[in-house]
């Protein structure tokens, strides 16, 4: 094995960089929904690739820039979010019941794109595609830059938000104990909504960011569970900064992994990881 | 009952084994084979998941290490077919012991962590396969693998593999639902903590059901390595294996043997109906809208929503005779009157800096009644907490009929003999009332037969006054009903000493009065008692001697009239002011 040169470890702790904090934004989303919300989305993945493929389409048929495409991308999936939320408070489905359902979701919405787009790979290409700057030595891609931003954005904005506004409060109030924050006058059903919908739309978020950078398959809505599940529980559920931070703790160490070994090894390094963070965790949940 | 299942299982694999005669096309007995496959699957993932409530994830990791045994010992040093099934369900079982020896210790994985810390654990071992001589990257080929013909096909042959080992699999499921390791599967699967202080071997039952899930996935996987007879990292240790497994276990019902098979062949039928006119996708759409749609309206699943409709009759429910043989009975072994037979020397306990017991002696002779008290937070709750084994001691010593017992895991603690109540009702939510009486004769220190319990739970239901209630779930008792169950359960194990904490706490005084009469006769059938109590009326009528504890430490003992009497102990109780009015 060669020691890669110095040069090239940086431009690899930088991808890692952008990589992670995709995870952070896709993980964002999702550690909230588990933690506040007590709904283990496994459509998350789904939302997000509709979203993706929904970026795609309006740009490449549409001719819209790919950001502009937030503008319906958000609100449409914040109204999907709500309502499948609504279903499941509507059944009482419970923590473990709500990943099994939204399994079979994932399911549809991959049959949906595969029967629309079909298996094959699609590539958006964006006038933001070839970009990059140079910093030093280091190649700076403006898609990942643009999801770097978005992501920290989101997570500072979403942890002001928790922290320090009354709904915030409400929110994690009424999460750790919903009976007692009704008696104190939370209308948990509302937010509930709200919150479900934001998840949603943070996917919807995540999955525009997705094609900027990435190509697009079906199939690959699998590919991100692992290393996104990896990352919430590193970063703690129902918590807004937590994500970001894991997200690129894994993303640099497999970029580096990937650098200093073969590519294929890079899964180990955050499966490792969270195995040994669950076994040697203190606390509970 | 048992035999008639088992026959039937035995039966309904030997008709099938006729099928390869009827030289059916082969695309029937390769579909048949997929159906008998995921049967394999599915039942092994419910022998671990279904009965104890651990969902594992890592269903494809199991399934990964057998079809990577085969596929190495074949493929690569020509190992016979059928001689490298053994070793595949070998492996796996050795993984999953591995595995489990770490994680079944850690407290905290249980339920979603517990999915996905085997999730992860399956990413590891592909990526691992991936990147060693196991497989490195280009996966590898069986179409040379020799396949013996023992049915006149070769998909006839993979068949009859499948069946052997779906009959092997609803076997073992069948056989541990209704042995003790299943009683104590559910009872874990309900309240861990309460089935492990009742006397059940918490570790070694999930490692045990681990084990037998593992086997069977290994041999699952190595018939289907040279089924297929191309292995990649990518097919093998995808997603989908698990997850399909618990589709179809939740679909079937994950709490009787026969439901992950029933959804096991739901699902393969669903999916090949559809392959046929190539409608791949709506196949998958349909499969996703039928497990929400399951989640939905059956979360129970199929088989135990069918039965539910039709009740199968019960066997006789009450059985006079049977009740009469077994009423009155001395505890297990009973020691000589007035001989010391709890002996605490400077037990003490600490939660993070708390210190909850500081150094406390405490003697307790068989066949008494003693009372515990004290103020809230003087420590004698926790004091039966380290007693029973529910928390394990900081220091000191606790001598059980001249046994150290301080340390031990508390199921053992409760063979030897010890039982609890839990001040808030602890019964196992998704056991019938008997079912809850039952599984502590199994488990404590009676240690009786799975049948021998059933009687047995009939008569401390009846000396409780629940036994209208044995068919019910706990969830339809009312309060005193839920307290009663619980001394129930605690009497059911015939232990030496019972300590009962706070059992009287919300009672009105009519039943008040009735448990305590019960506990007399607790005391007079043999047992020893402690109590941990707050109404004065019934420390007053029922110790024989009281512990009064104070801020963790000892204040005072002796008989209950004298000691309520001293300044002290009024002072601790009710403050300097009020003690001195008195």
């Amino acid at each position: 094995m060669t020691w890669p040169s110095w040069n090239l470890l940086a431009q690899s702790a930088l991808s890692g960089l952008f990589v992670g904090s995709l995870y952070g934004l896709i993980g964002l989303g999702l550690g909230l929904s588990w933690g506040l919300l007590r709904t283990i989305n496994l459509a998350h993945f789904a939302f997000t690739f509709a979203a993706a493929y929904l970026c795609y389409q309006l740009s490449t048929q549409g001719g819209f820039d790919p950001l502009l495409t937030l503008l319906v991308i958000a609100p449409l999936f914040f109204v999907v979010g709500a309502a499948l939320h609504w279903v499941m408070t509507r059944f009482e489905v419970s923590p473990f019941n709500s990943l099994l359902l939204t399994f079979g979701l994932t399911a549809i919405i991959e049959a949906g794109i595969q029967a629309i787009w079909s298996a094959d790979f699609r590539r958006l290409e964006s006038s933001y595609g070839q970009q990059k700057f140079k910093v030093g030595d280091l190649f700076v891609p403006v898609p990942e830059l643009i999801t770097l931003v978005m992501s920290a954005g989101l997570a500072l904005a979403l942890w002001a938000v928790l922290r320090h506004t009354d709904l915030g409060k409400s929110m994690r109030a009424a999460a750790q104990d919903a009976p007692i924050a009704a008696a104190f006058g939370v209308n948990q059903r509302a937010l509930g909504l709200l919150l479900a919908g934001t998840c949603a739309a943070l996917a919807g978020v995540a999955g525009v960011c997705l094609s900027l950078s990435f190509t697009l398959a079906p199939s690959q809505i699998y590919t991100w569970i692992g290393v996104v599940f990896a990352t919430v529980m590193m970063g703690g559920l129902g918590t807004a900064l937590g994500p970001l931070i894991a997200g690129v703790v894994i993303g640099v160490s497999e970029a580096l992994t990937m650098a200093v070994t073969a590519p294929s090894w890079a899964p180990i390094v955050s499966f490792t990881l969270l195995i040994a963070l669950l076994l040697l965790r203190p606390g509970k949940t | 009952m048992r035999r008639t299942a088992v026959v039937a299982i035995l039966a309904g694999g030997a008709l099938l084994a006729m099928l390869p005669l009827l030289r059916l096309p082969a695309f029937y007995e390769s579909i048949l084979y997929l159906a008998l496959h995921w049967i394999v699957l599915a039942t092994s993932w419910n022998i671990l998941s279904g009965y104890s409530g651990y969902f594992s994830f890592g269903h494809g990791a199991f399934f990964g290490a057998g079809v990577y045994a085969t596929a190495v010992l074949a493929g690569k040093f020509d190992w016979p077919f059928l001689a490298t099934l053994p070793v595949a369900a070998a492996v796996a079982t050795a993984l999953g012991l591995a595995l489990g020896a770490v994680v079944f210790r850690v407290r905290a994985v249980r339920g979603e962590l517990f999915a996905l810390l085997t999730l992860a654990v399956t990413f590891v071992l592909a990526t691992i396969v991936l990147n060693t001589s196991i497989d490195g990257g280009p996966g590898v080929y069986l179409s040379a693998v020799p396949v013996p013909r023992i049915a006149p096909t070769q998909p006839g042959t993979f068949y009859l593999l499948a069946l052997a080992a779906a009959v092997l699999a609803l076997l073992a499921a069948y056989l541990v639902q209704h042995s003790k390791l299943g009683v104590g599967l559910f009872a874990i699967h309900d309240d861990e903590d309460a089935a492990e202080v009742m006397g059940v071997p918490t570790f070694r039952y999930k490692l045990a059901a681990l084990a037998i899930s593992c086997a069977l996935a290994g041999l699952a996987g190595g018939v289907h390595a040279v089924f297929i007879s191309y292995v990649t990292t990518g097919e093998v240790f995808s997603i989908t294996v698990p997850l399909t497994v618990v589709l179809m276990s939740v679909l079937g019902g994950t709490r009787h043997w026969a439901g992950p098979a029933v959804g096991a062949t739901v699902i393969t039928a669903l999916l090949y109906a559809f392959t046929k006119g190539d409608l791949a996708l709506t196949g998958k759409a349909t499969t996703g809208a039928v497990l929400i749609a399951a989640i939905l309206f059956m979360p129970q699943g199929i088989v135990p929503r069918l039965l539910q409709r039709s009740p199968i009759p019960r066997r006789a429910t009450a059985r006079p005779n049977a009740v009469a043989a077994a009423t009155s009975r001395a505890p297990a072994i009973a020691t000589p009157s007035g001989a010391v037979l709890l002996r605490a020397t400077g037990v003490a306990k600490s939660f993070a800096g708390v210190q909850a017991l500081a150094g406390v002696d405490i003697e307790v002779r068989s066949g008494e009644i003693l009372g515990l008290i004290g103020p809230n937070g003087s420590g004698k709750s926790t004091f039966i907490n380290v007693v029973s084994g529910h928390y394990p001691t900081s220091a000191g010593s606790i001598e059980f009929d001249g046994r150290e017992i301080a340390g031990l895991p508390a199921h053992r603690i409760a063979r030897s003999g010890i039982a609890r109540t839990y001040q808030i009702p602890r019964p196992f939510a998704h056991l019938s009332v008997r079912d809850n009486v039952a599984a502590a004769a199994m488990f404590g220190g009676a240690a009786l037969s799975t049948a021998r319990a059933r009687i047995e739970a009939e008569h401390w239901l009846e000396f409780t006054g629940l036994a209208a209630k044995a068919d019910v779930l706990p969830d339809a008792l009312n309060l005193h009903q839920r307290k009663f169950l619980e001394l129930a359960r605690a009497l059911a194990s015939r232990p030496r000493l019972v300590l009962l904490d706070e059992v009287l706490c919300g009672l009105n005084p009519s039943e008040i009065d009735e448990a305590v009469g019960l506990i007399r006769r607790i005391r007079d059938a043999g047992s020893t008692v402690i109590f941990v109590e707050h109404v004065m009326r019934a420390v007053l009528a029922l110790s024989d001697r009281i512990v009064v504890l104070n801020h963790g430490l000892l204040l005072a003992e002796g008989p209950a009239a004298q000691v309520l009497q001293r300044p002290d102990v009024m002072t601790a109780y009710l403050g300097t002011m009020h003690a001195a009015r008195a």
